[in-house]
């Protein structure tokens, strides 16, 4: 059995967990004399009267102690006769979740507290769901407050029949109810007498005996690369902690996701020259042969270790921002950090049901269960063959926090999975990528009224709010795309037919498209925006003939009048003024950068 | 593996993933028998390489002069690179643990810090902090963040899960990283036994000059120390539990002269470390924190 027993404390807010060991290491007398005697001082000023406050041993924030709660995790240390503990002391209530993932990743076992004048509540299922997400596969609950319900048996088999119908949704190898008062004392060190129709071990007794030894299912050697060991040219050693498995002298070795094979030459655990070494143990690893390692390689002997960009896991949303289909991260898993994307959220978890529930997005603290596509082949496990391989965080890039945690539950094969078939990379996750809506914004009107200058304007303005924008105009156009056309009517026709089915394709690819054609006929915008659809945007730039005369920018209107230019449009060739137009604007004696902006402020919310 | 061994493990770990990922780690040293520690950890975690990142000792200039001399020989022996930062304003402005109090703290320690992290440029600073020191240390996170001013925000702690450490950080922020997080007094002093570690023989007892103010044992290290009105130094055998300014370091009588004899009296302990130390009495209980929010380590 371990000497060492890692363990946490889970209930909701007043459960009494801080109490609870509080009084533990107090009866046990592992409180160090100051401790004790600054905490019988807190006490006359803490909450309790005159009483000792066990709970003040382990609230040891500031901010806590005004607020009355334990906001993060508290890490404890004593040693019984039988045991070493460590004790993360980790926060009930929903705003902390992610402090209890921290505590419950840490830990071998729970301790959850369930209040026995209110049974088994929506908080006890969601710290079991989390525990047993983080991969903790030994339970201790206890029953706290028996005194609240005199100490009733009756009560207390209602509540652990609650607790084994929640139980049965979950993987684990141990599991116990106590009935308890962390504020009595009752079965905490010594069983109680105010409960002799309990005959189990107090929840210490409980702790010192319990075996969480992990028996792993996969037990060939893997050990993901932390760094080369270059000290001088005679020596190159590959440094890392062994994850599961053993390897010894002359073993071969494979190198992920390379592939590459070698036998090992010598190994070093710490500095110490050794012929075989065990999962647990951080060793340098040096090869018979010269091949490409660097970190974040893995190396392994046989096994289920796999080499992909695409899988399946189990994860639990900590970001203020919600998760969305398409955005992407940091994934470090294993050494290995890169850039990763949320293909696909297959359904959020009720943390309360454990039912599943299709989303569209992932908010704070909620479980859910996503598909990722890496942007280079990583080398991972499930979580449950090995937990080193198989858990992973999501690092936000602009903020840098810690966005999720998760668990790999399985390998996603492109060719013959139909999860990938279905996760088609859409117009709308190309848009979430872009954090944008897409859409054509098809200014229409006079030659001179200001729509190349006002689309430029309102171009600039949107790149500026990270938009990713494209314009199309007759100087791009008709120098390449319609270099073939000329200015018949079947010409025209087909000119703004090519225009409006480019400017879709590329709404396609989640761009927002601004296009500057006079696009003089009704008919002709139409079917533009029959090609387009719904995201077609309409601005007639009104700006009347004898102002866009005036300007003149080209001379064209000289030339036309001169006869120079035939079906010139607003002098020999109709204009046909829209009749129902998104936005109309006209130029007229305004400044550009006050249209603009104006133009903008109406369409900012389309996007 | 034993308990040691595993906490030998995490730490070599922890080690190796910060030079491995951050751009510019130190580790502070000081001189102390954590540090001691984390010395040997890292020179077996780097093996046969040198730990490749510099040391920074913070010196107050009221450091015991064994420590000093100690801190020489072990950068002579083991060739690392050891920086000493003294906060030279302060120097010549006479600041000191009489007059100042916790001022003295503040500019010789907290702000000596801060500059010396700056003036380098560090990125990353490994420190020996333990969880069961201290309340407010039992909550830290292994990776502690420090935004551009090097204060600690408790409320926005980065979640921390399995052994996944997020070093991303932005410019001019920094990390401070606790190896030793999950050792206790007792795991330190078995594994320096089981190490042959070298530690600063102020830590054995010793007859040595002290004089008894406010129930803390000062030992008299040179003639700098004021003697109050009626203080007369008298040799008495004591030792340190931890050291740090010999001013601000209360001694304990003890006949532990060897390691068994300091495990075997620290075994059976009735007061926690800290207590000895003078610096965490100001303020109540919560004057840790409040320091560690304003950047002390």
């Amino acid at each position: 059995m371990d000497s060492l027993l890692k363990f946490i404390t889970r209930g909701s807010v007043d459960d009494g967990k801080s109490t609870l060991i509080g009084h533990m290491l107090y009866d046990a007398k592992l409180l160090f004399a100051d401790q004790q005697k600054a905490l019988e001082l807190d006490s006359r000023i803490g909450s309790n009267g005159g009483d000792i406050d066990y709970s003040l041993l382990l609230d040891g924030l500031m901010a806590e102690r005004e607020q009355g709660i334990t906001i993060d995790v508290a890490y404890r240390y004593f040693t019984t006769e039988h045991r070493s503990f460590i004790v993360a002391d980790t926060p009930g209530h929903e705003e902390y979740t992610r402090n209890m993932a921290v505590g419950a990743s840490f830990a071998d076992l729970a301790v959850i507290l369930v209040d026995a004048s209110q049974g088994v509540l929506t908080q006890t299922r969601r710290h079991t769901r989390i525990c047993a997400l983080m991969g903790i596969r030994h339970f201790v609950f206890a029953v706290n407050k028996m005194d609240l319900i005199d100490f009733s048996q009756d009560k207390f088999q209602k509540i652990r029949k609650e607790i084994r119908i929640l139980l049965a949704e979950f993987d684990f190898d141990s599991e116990t109810v106590i009935p308890v008062s962390a504020t009595c004392g009752d079965n905490i060190t010594k069983s109680s007498a105010n409960m002799p129709w309990y005959t189990g071990a107090p929840l210490l007794t409980y702790l010192e005996q319990i075996d969480v030894t992990t028996r792993h299912t996969g037990q060939s050697f893997t050990m993901p690369v932390q760094r080369v060991c270059r000290p001088d040219h005679s020596f190159r050693g590959f440094q890392g902690q062994i994850e599961s498995g053993s390897i010894a002298v002359g073993d071969a070795i494979t190198v992920l996701p390379s592939r590459e094979t070698s036998h090992v030459r010598s190994i070093l655990c710490g500095d110490k020259t050794v012929d075989r070494a065990s999962d647990g143990h951080a060793v340098t690893i040096q090869l018979n042969t010269e091949i490409d390692v660097s970190r974040g390689c893995v190396f392994v002997n046989g096994g289920t270790t796999k080499v992909n960009h695409l899988f399946t896991a189990s994860i639990l949303w900590m970001d203020d921002a919600k998760l969305v289909e398409g955005k992407s991260y940091l994934m470090k898993i294993g050494t290995q950090k890169v850039p990763a994307t949320v293909l696909r959220i297959r359904h959020k978890i009720d943390v309360n049901s454990g039912q599943e529930i299709p989303v569209d997005a992932i908010y704070k603290n909620e479980i859910a269960v996503c598909d990722f596509s890496t942007s280079t082949d990583v080398v991972f496990d499930t979580f449950l063959q090995n937990k080193a391989l198989g858990a992973m965080i999501l690092i936000d890039r602009v903020s840098h926090m810690t966005a999720a945690c998760g668990t790999v539950t399985r390998s996603l094969d492109r060719g013959t999975n139909l999860t990938w078939q279905n996760t088609d990379i859409t117009r709308s996750f190309r848009e979430k990528q872009l954090g944008q809506t897409a859409r054509t914004i098809w200014f229409t009107g006079l030659s001179g009224s200001g729509k190349s200058t006002l689309a430029n304007a309102l171009e600039k303005r949107l790149v500026a709010l990270g938009k990713h924008t494209m314009l199309l105009d007759g100087d791009n156009v008709r120098m390449g795309l319609n270099r073939n056309l000329g200015f018949s009517e079947t010409d025209r026709i087909e000119n703004i037919r090519r225009i409006a089915e480019v400017a879709k394709l590329m709404n396609d690819a989640g761009l927002i498209v601004l296009t500057s054609f006079i696009s003089p006929f009704t008919n002709d915008r139409r079917r533009a925006k029959e090609i387009i659809g719904d995201s077609f945007t309409e601005i007639y730039v009104s700006t009347p003939l004898e102002e866009c005369e005036r300007r003149d920018v080209k001379g064209l209107y000289a030339a036309a009048r001169a006869g120079r230019i035939e079906q010139f449009t607003g002098i020999s060739s109709p204009y046909e003024v829209p009749a129902q137009p998104d936005y109309i604007i006209d130029t007229t004696g305004r400044d550009l950068d006050a249209c603009a902006d104006e133009l903008l402020e109406k369409i900012r919310p389309l996007l | 593996m034993d308990h040691l061994d595993k906490l030998e493990a995490e730490a070599m770990y922890i080690m190796r993933e910060v030079a491995a990922e951050c751009e510019k780690p130190v580790m502070l040293y000081s001189i102390g028998k954590d540090s001691s520690v984390m010395l040997h950890l890292a020179l077996k975690a780097f093996y046969p390489e040198k730990p490749p990142f510099p040391f920074l000792h913070v010196n107050t200039t009221w450091k015991f002069k064994e420590m000093i001399t100690f801190r020489d020989q072990v950068a002579n022996k083991y060739g690392i690179e050891m920086l000493e930062y003294i906060n030279e304003e302060g120097l010549a402005q006479g600041i000191n643990p009489f007059d100042h109090g916790a001022a003295y703290t503040d500019i010789m320690k907290t702000q000596a810090l801060k500059q010396a992290l700056n003036k380098y440029g560090f990125t990353a600073a490994f420190g020996g902090g333990r969880r069961d020191e201290e309340k407010s240390r039992a909550k830290e996170r292994m990776f502690s963040f420090r935004n551009p001013d090097h204060a600690w925000d408790p409320k926005h702690q980065r979640p921390e899960m399995w052994k996944l450490y997020n070093t991303e950080i932005n410019k001019g922020e920094s990390i401070r990283v606790f190896p030793l997080s999950n050792w206790t007094e007792k795991d330190i002093w078995q594994y320096i036994r089981r190490e042959n570690i070298d530690i600063v023989p102020l830590y054995f007892a010793a007859e040595r000059p002290v004089v008894e103010r406010d129930g803390n044992l000062i030992m008299v290290d040179d003639e700098r120390m004021r003697l109050l009105p009626g203080e007369q130094p008298v040799m008495k055998k004591v030792r340190f539990r931890t050291l740090g300014c010999y001013p601000l370091s209360g001694g304990m009588e003890s006949d532990a002269d060897t390691l068994d004899a300091i495990i075997e009296e620290t075994l059976s302990a009735v007061s926690s470390e800290r207590t000895s130390r003078v610096i965490d009495k100001d303020g109540g209980s919560a004057s840790m924190e409040k320091r560690k929010r304003e950047g002390y380590f």
